[in-house]
């Protein structure tokens, strides 16, 4: 493996699972990762990934009942790190809910693009779940990756 | 929800954030409108929209089964190069054009 550095940086984030709190969630990540000087398309990017997220544990591992999520961020290099974590039902067969278009509440409307969306959007994608104690969804970035080339001469 | 109906058609001109929280609303609204005008076609304005999940794709989804039975069609106006990314890579511009206006 690749060595990619010591922890530079690192928070975390206890929050209501209220839908609200996803914008909250998604603004407050985007936050803390400018100190690696992201682009505007990788900080979207990272606001999508860390959205799936927090909708899936409040939806899915809460089923919209009241309870904690908890996000813990960190940078180690030039990767920003995320753990996304719920104590919620869990999820029986992770493979099965990781196919595109897979949902188990297609009632809500729900496209099925959450988890493709998070592996298309990060660079690492990787789900921790066991039905009845809750998800954590851990996710990697490399942020400015082939920039430093154009940015770092400077005038 | 901002919109506006004209005949059959409704433009629903979607916020500044598209995630689940105000997914919900818009979903409910649109569906309203839906039944009630007799809509046929939608045209989502993206113009305020700098953000949108998979929400979003669900809700553009949704929309489109209630109105393609009766043959109706579904839109997207004023898409920023994210928003096309976005609806590129769901596959939802497979029921969805965008209308591109010249610049």
């Amino acid at each position: 493996m690749e060595r990619i550095g010591d922890v530079t940086n690192e928070m975390e984030l206890y929050f209501d699972s209220h839908s609200s709190n996803e914008a909250f969630a998604r603004v407050t990540v985007a936050a803390f990762m400018t100190q690696l000087n992201p682009t505007v398309e990788e900080v979207s990017d990272v606001k999508t990934a860390v959205s799936e997220a927090v909708t899936n544990a409040i939806i899915h591992g809460y089923e919209n009942t009241l309870h904690k999520v908890h996000i813990r961020a960190w940078i180690q290099g030039k990767n920003l790190f995320l753990e996304v974590s719920d104590k919620g039902v869990g999820i029986p067969d992770v493979k099965k809910a990781m196919e595109p278009l897979f949902t188990t509440k297609p009632e809500m409307e729900r496209s099925g693009m959450g988890f493709s969306f998070m592996e298309a959007f990060m660079d690492e994608l990787e789900v921790e779940s066991e039905p009845g104690r809750g998800t954590r969804v851990k996710m990697r970035k490399e942020i400015g990756r082939g920039r430093e080339l154009w940015t770092t001469q400077s005038l | 929800m901002k919109y506006q109906v004209q005949e059959n058609c409704l433009t629903i001109f979607l916020p500044e954030d598209v995630d689940h929280h105000n997914a919900e609303e818009i979903k409910r609204e649109a569906d309203r409108l839906i039944d009630r005008e007799h809509i046929r076609y939608i045209i989502f304005d993206f113009a305020d929209t700098g953000f949108m999940d998979s929400s979003g794709i669900g809700v553009i989804m949704g929309r489109y089964k209630k109105v393609y039975m009766m043959g109706g069609e579904v839109w997207a106006v004023h898409t920023s190069e994210r928003m096309r990314k976005i609806l590129t890579m769901s596959g939802v511009m497979k029921i969805m054009q965008i209308y591109e206006e010249d610049k």
